[in-house]
């Protein structure tokens, strides 16, 4: 057989063949499904040794995911086994930081983090990140400028360390198992698939391994090195609970009610429509309200996007929404009906907002409901930095989907307790006004100048609208103007814009 | 006939606790027809003097805009009631009201000590008006005396908790313990050519049985309802908007109306057929009323 096929390739050339290149394809394995899972190819015993094994350094970057919201525990067992192991002048890009990693500030004075790239900072670590604790400063990005950079190679992850709710032995890790029941779940892993497929080293840390194929998997096996099993990834009850209620705070059931009014009347607001809402307060109850005037126009949306609810699920189970695109559920609701709706599909950060893609379901969007710490006159959002200019937020998507969606809307209250919302300029520029279409407070609806075609037709709807100046003016006629804070000189961090440009940047505060 | 004079709706009476700044600061944003600030039964009896004080404030210094400002103060018979009323009075509020009025001398003690006030602090005589609140079996006997006591009066309201202790029963859904005293106060208050004014819901979480609610005190002949949370304002709103029939109807009434008085006369005919005053009446209300509900918006001149 062989002579047969040298004079083949010898007679037409084909010299980059090679007959049987590899002996070892030919001899099959005949062990069973079981027994292959048991060599366990991919487990190792320890994060230690897997980070032996990814071959990190010193000064390289790290990452995670942040879909354990504030139940996760793999930043901080992470960290400490990377201390313990003598690592310096790591980069730690999360695709997120909670009240939860406030260990990171030991680990940023023993010199193990020197930078640190995220969407958000809140709590304890992001005081000290205002108070000047680190040297560099933070670098800001929405979530799909952070795809877009993980995909262009301007933020190189060399190891991903990616926490999963269930993983099989080859490394097909999901947010949740349709293999019996774990012990915690998080439904999408949107964010985490972005590091899973450009990180040069992929690291998954589970509490439940599951037979192969653990199927559907929101990481594929091909993109993960190696899998740690450890007695738990998490707080389940932190991770998420339950499904998210609804507010029953008066004041902003009454933004929410005005903001879906503004929907109603306006043109997005049609049989196949698309939306996203934010999951706090206001902006979530805005779909209850606008869920009535749905079924009474007999109006259903082609999917809803983004961080997803058991109110969106609802809607979908009722028939309302057609589809829902969850790059990150926010309770069991949502993470269940991942599990079990077939048109409920979990998609990465990239297809969620990276700016630069076709088809990217941020710019599909019709209409995105979204919160502010603060609004200014110009429509610049605010949802970093609180009114005493220390850092608690994140930015999310909020950029991603004012700029994408046909009609953005804010929802603030005009005043917290004696804080004003509305402001002349708010205290660090994360959403750009240009792309701000509507404000909606409990005492009044500004409409961006810019938006003529909206004023028009929300006032041919009888919706009144006031001057955005003029809620400026009211506030500070309420509360009076808030003295000015004791920023530093110093630059503790840079907000970036979904394109990659820098768009403001956060100075320290003085004790 | 005066029809530009619009009529004032009281469909809701927001209740707020006069010792919390927090809602006391925003209760206008909500849509109630008429806020009202209570110093008495939820202010407890050392926090009289600061809740006074607060609402005192926020009448000096917040815009309420269109909402109108009732306080209920604190019973004369009580060392609150004088000072309550003084402070008020200084403040500018709109409607003083009278907690567990039984008889007309009550009102005309009140209106005694809010004249006084209005000539301390200058407030031009006759500016406070008053509203009292019915609570007790005494009161529905003397239910149309107390409705014509003072030409102050704007409306009477029925407090249902005090009256159902008083004749010995406790709240149902159906409320048939209370459909006397609500009968009674709308014959009075109708009588007396003022408004009245439901009781309060309690269970914030039970929209429909406020509806319901709502509902059935309306076909009785009740202006509106008072409410103890933000939430109930639309639902009841929502019962006393006319229904787009009804404003087609009234419309037409109107538009008769003003031929009539084009013509100078007298007569205001439609479809041949005269149109008797109380038609007209609740026409015009039907209009105000589509209008503050926003079923209906009037054309800006051209």
């Amino acid at each position: 057989m062989e002579k047969y096929l040298n004079q083949y390739l010898k007679e037409t050339g084909k010299t980059h063949y090679v007959p049987y290149e590899n002996p070892k394809l030919v001899v099959k394995d005949r062990t069973t499904l079981l027994d292959k899972q048991r060599g366990n190819v991919k487990i190792v015993d320890s994060i230690e040794t897997a980070v032996k094994l990814s071959g990190l350094k010193d000064g390289m970057t790290i990452s995670f995911h942040h879909h354990f919201r504030s139940g996760d525990r793999i930043v901080n067992m992470v960290l400490d086994v990377l201390e313990k192991m003598g690592f310096k002048d790591l980069r730690l890009a999360s695709s997120s930081l909670s009240s939860v990693h406030s260990p990171v500030i030991d680990h940023i004075k023993s010199g193990l983090i020197t930078r640190i790239e995220t969407s958000g900072l809140r709590g304890e670590l992001a005081e000290a990140v205002s108070h000047g604790i680190m040297k560099n400063p933070v670098i800001f990005r929405s979530h799909g400028s952070r795809a877009n950079a993980i995909a262009e190679g301007n933020l190189k992850i060399d190891v991903a360390f990616l926490g999963a709710p269930s993983c099989d032995p080859f490394g097909n890790a999901n947010g949740y198992t349709r293999d019996g029941v774990g012990k915690s779940m998080c439904g999408s892993m949107g964010y985490a698939r972005i590091d899973a497929q450009y990180a040069n080293y992929v690291i998954v840390i589970t509490d439940n391994i599951v037979s192969y194929p653990n199927v559907p998997f929101g990481i594929s096996q091909r993109y993960v090195n190696n899998i740690v099993v450890v007695d738990s990834i998490g707080d389940p009850d932190k991770i998420m609970s339950g499904a998210t209620r609804f507010t029953t705070k008066p004041q902003d059931l009454l933004i929410a009610q005005r903001a879906a009014r503004v929907i109603v009347n306006s043109p997005y607001f049609y049989n196949g429509f698309s939306i996203q809402t934010g999951s706090g307060g206001a902006s979530l109850a805005v779909i209850r309200f606008l869920a009535e005037d749905m079924r009474k126009n007999k109006i259903n949306a082609s999917f809803a996007l983004g961080g997803i609810t058991g109110q969106i699920v609802e809607l979908y189970e009722e028939g309302l929404i057609k589809k829902i695109l969850d790059v990150q559920s926010f309770d069991l609701t949502a993470a269940n009906s991942l599990k079990n709706n077939h048109l409920h599909q979990q998609i990465d950060a990239d297809y969620y907002a990276d700016p630069y893609k076709k088809g990217t379901a941020a710019n599909m969007l019709d209409v995105v409901v979204l919160s502010a710490l603060e609004v200014d006159v110009d429509f610049n959002v605010n949802v970093l930095t609180g009114s005493d200019g220390v850092i608690m937020g994140a930015i999310g998507g909020h950029q991603d989907t004012a700029a994408g969606s046909a009609l953005s809307i804010i929802v603030c209250p005009l005043l917290r307790g004696r804080i004003p919302s509305i402001l002349k300029r708010v205290n660090t520029i994360v959403t750009p006004g240009s792309t701000v279409d509507v404000v909606v407070t409990d005492q009044g609806i500004a409409v961006n100048p810019a938006r003529e075609d909206l004023i028009k037709c929300l006032t041919e709807n009888h919706i009144s609208l006031v001057d955005i100046n003029d809620l400026q003016k009211k506030a500070e006629s309420i509360v009076g103007r808030p003295e000015k804070l004791p920023f530093g000189d110093k630059v503790v961090g840079e907000v970036t814009y979904r394109d990659g440009s820098i768009i403001d940047v956060i100075r320290n505060i003085e004790e | 006939m005066n029809g530009n004079k619009p009529i004032k709706l009281r469909r809701t009476m927001l209740f707020c606790p006069g010792n919390n700044p927090g809602m006391l600061s925003n209760a206008y944003i909500y849509g109630a027809d008429s806020l009202m600030f209570d110093l008495e039964d939820s202010v407890s009896m050392k926090e009289k003097d600061a809740a006074r004080n607060l609402v005192y404030q926020a009448l000096k210094t917040i815009d309420y805009g269109p909402c109108e400002l009732v306080v209920r103060v604190n019973p004369l018979s009580s060392e609150y009631g004088k000072a309550d009323i003084e402070a008020m009075v200084a403040g500018g509020v709109d409607v003083i009201r009278l907690p567990k009025t039984e008889c007309a001398q009550d009102i005309k003690d009140t209106e005694a000590e809010i004249e006084k006030a209005e000539i301390k602090f200058n407030v031009p005589l006759g500016t406070t008006k008053m509203m009292a609140a019915i609570e007790g079996a005494l009161g529905i006997v003397n239910a149309y005396e107390i409705a014509t006591a003072s030409s102050r009066l704007i409306a009477i309201a029925l407090g249902a908790e005090d009256y159902c202790a008083n004749i010995k029963t406790t709240r149902s859904l159906e409320g048939s313990e209370l459909f006397l005293a609500r009968a009674t106060i709308v014959v009075a208050a109708r009588a007396a050519g003022i408004d009245c004014i439901d009781t309060v819901y309690s269970d914030i979480y039970n929209e429909e049985q406020l509806i319901k609610e709502a509902q059935a005190i309306k076909q009785l002949g009740f202006d509106g309802k008072s409410v103890i949370n933000p939430r109930q304002i639309e639902p009841i709103h929502k019962v006393f908007t006319p229904t787009q029939q009804e404003i087609e109807k009234a419309l037409k009434i109107k538009m008769a109306l003003e031929d009539a008085e084009k013509r100078g006369s007298g007569v205001v005919s439609l479809n041949g057929k005269m149109v008797d005053k109380p038609v007209m009446l609740r026409a015009l209300r039907c209009i105000e009323m589509a209008k503050a509900s926003c079923a209906y918006f009037e054309k800006e001149e051209e």
